[in-house]
């Protein structure tokens, strides 16, 4: 029954995949040689107009292009030419460093405020106005401070990535069973050994929420940065092929940010699932 | 013998009214029990019993008063003090033999993995769950959970046992058998213990002394109980018992309408000298003043 239903729904799947690209590959087709232009016009607009040829590529010719990026990912022919993968590593890098950056203040600051009513109302209203300021508003500032566009990059990263953790590890941290500390206070069980021992395993699934939140987040936020600040990464990549008039080459990035956005996503499922625990 | 092991001396527990003022959940509350001793509370919901026997634990404070164990007021919770939590209260991502370990390891911060084990192991084997050492608390039944808990408090050797209706989860068969035990190591252990319960039989199987509450709010200790029954009473013919329906009728009638109406009933009631109920065979009485606590009840009992 549950094998039936994943196979149903995997052959539903892949019909919708090939309708898709079916329709796209007949919406994009040339429409055939379009007569009395005036040959200026026909020269500025190219095949577009003189060969009715779409501006969108098709199918095809994102496949073409695709297998060209996959066959050579790490070439490195001057700043505006390099390989897809090396644009994804330094986005991925900056992601990392920010993400982790943002994981070592969240985490302990959530315990502080999780533990703490006294520290939770006092940083309260400066946790409610920061949280929803656009983390690109904080690019200016921080290409004034910071003077690095990479660090700049990285900084924006990490005040997007910290809110949902900073929250989620404190709501989890204050959320936990109130037997179960009870259970750590009868056996004289000290602070920092409860911290580790009783809160952190009971909010672990909870922190690892926002923290996949955060990584969701973290990885919509560096194209956007990246497309500012440029220089390198996959955002740049965009808006550089974008400035050469490449959609396929932009398509081709939009598909990557998605995959690797989902693989992303997977590696922290995998070890939400891990802590969680049967109750 | 005046050994007053545990004592509960004017205690107050009071809340924040709805209208501004206070609520007083009881007031003026004493209670001793002596070394050895298994003491039950009885009262209907709400009348403060969890409250006492979280200020006992430790977990909570009194608004007023003091409870002194073994001559020293306590301060806060204590490994000498092992509670059996109603709702079990295992850390779910522990195993049955981890959850005691970490009991162990809490009393005994210095004891190596293997001595650890074994320590818990031995606990694990008396309340008979050897064999399940490495479930985890989703894996177990309701029962099951709770022997986990009673091996745990037992594991730190305390020197009073804290129960707050620990067996009402469970079905009738796994309450009688879990009865069973807690009575066996605390008569074999000589363990003092305090336990809060809503069944009249548990109570009459296995406490020396029950204590009857009145409702809230302003609950009081109206009456100690002392049980009539022998040491060696067995729980499945508890009901052959000559006193026994006596001392059962005298629980269920304080439960069914004197407890409403106590406050008015006896207007010149002393906290601090509560009357100790003995049951004879004719009708209940009151012997008088808390010196009965000195005596000892099987004399008086004698025929
Ligand atoms: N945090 C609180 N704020 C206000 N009132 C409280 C609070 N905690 C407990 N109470 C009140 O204290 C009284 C005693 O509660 P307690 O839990 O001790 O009752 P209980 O005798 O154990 O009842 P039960 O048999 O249902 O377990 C109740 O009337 C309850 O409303
Ligand atoms: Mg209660």
């Amino acid at each position: 029954m549950n094998a039936s239903l994943r196979l149903r729904a995997a052959i539903v799947s892949v019909a919708l995949f090939l309708a898709f690209i079916g329709i796209w590959h007949i919406a994009t087709r040339g429409t055939g040689a379009v007569g009395n232009m005036s040959p200026e016009y026909a020269k500025l607009m190219g095949l577009t107009a003189t060969a009715g040829k779409s501006a969108m590529p098709g199918p095809l010719d994102v496949g073409a292009k695709l297998w060209e990026h996959l066959k050579q990912p790490f070439y490195d022919n001057g700043p505006n030419d390099k390989g897809l993968g090396i644009q994804l590593g330094y986005s991925i890098a900056r992601v990392a460093l920010g993400y982790l950056l943002a994981v070592i203040v969240a985490i302990p600051l959530g315990f502080l405020i999780g533990m703490s009513p006294l520290m939770n109302k006092a940083l309260d209203p400066f946790i409610q106005v920061l949280k929803p300021i656009s983390p690109l508003a904080w690019m200016p500032l921080a290409l004034y401070t910071i003077k690095d566009s990479g660090l700049s990059a990285i900084f924006v990263i990490f005040i997007c990535s910290v809110w949902p953790m900073l929250l989620n590890t404190a709501f989890g941290v204050a959320a936990v069973r109130k037997e179960w500390i009870d259970v750590a206070r009868t056996l004289e069980v000290g602070t920092v050994r409860r911290a580790f021992t009783v809160i952190l395993p009971a909010a672990a699934p909870t922190i690892l929420t926002g923290m996949r939140i955060s990584i969701g987040i973290a990885w919509l936020v560096i194209v956007a940065a990246e497309m500012l600040v440029g220089g390198t990464g996959i955002g740049y990549f965009v808006w550089n092929e974008w400035n050469n008039l490449s959609i396929t080459n932009v398509i081709i990035a939009i598909l990557t940010i998605g995959v690797v956005g989902m693989l992303l996503d997977q590696i922290l499922a995998r070890f939400t699932r891990l802590v969680t625990f049967p109750e | 013998m005046t050994d007053k092991f545990i004592s509960i001396e004017a205690i107050a527990k009071r809340y924040p009214g709805a209208s501004g003022g206070e609520i007083a959940v009881f007031e003026n509350l004493w209670l001793s029990m002596a070394r050895g001793e298994f003491g039950c509370v009885i009262g209907h919901s709400g009348c403060g019993k969890t409250t006492v026997l979280n200020i006992l634990a430790g977990l909570d404070e009194p608004s007023e008063g003091a409870v002194i164990v073994d001559g020293q007021a306590i301060e806060g919770t204590s490994l000498d003090r092992a509670v059996i939590f109603q709702s079990h209260a295992l850390l779910p991502w522990r195993t049955v033999l981890g959850n005691v370990a970490y009991a162990v390891t809490s009393k005994w911060r210095d004891w190596d993995r293997a001595r650890v084990k074994a320590h818990a192991q031995t606990f694990i084997d008396l309340v008979g769950l050897t064999g399940s050492e490495h479930k985890r608390p989703s894996e177990l039944s309701g029962g099951m959970k709770q022997r986990v808990g009673i091996a745990r408090a037992l594991s730190i050797t305390p020197k009073i046992m804290l129960m707050d209706e620990p067996f009402s989860a469970l079905d009738a068969l796994t309450r009688g058998t879990l009865q069973d035990e807690v009575r066996r190591i605390c008569l074999t252990t000589g363990q003092t213990a305090f336990m809060i319960t809503h069944d009249v039989d548990e109570a009459i199987y296995l406490a020396d002394k029950i204590f009857l509450m009145t409702n809230g709010p302003g609950a009081v200790l109206a009456e100690i109980v002392e049980n009539p029954l022998p040491k060696d009473r067995g729980r499945t013919d508890l009901h052959r018992h000559p006193y026994y329906y006596a001392v059962r009728n005298h629980i269920v009638d304080f439960l069914v309408s004197r407890s409403k109406t106590f406050a008015a009933d006896v207007p010149g009631h002393d906290p601090r000298n509560v009357p100790v109920v003995r049951i004879g065979v004719s009708e209940p009485t009151i012997v008088a003043a808390p010196r009965a606590i000195e005596t000892h009840p099987a004399q008086t009992i004698a025929r």
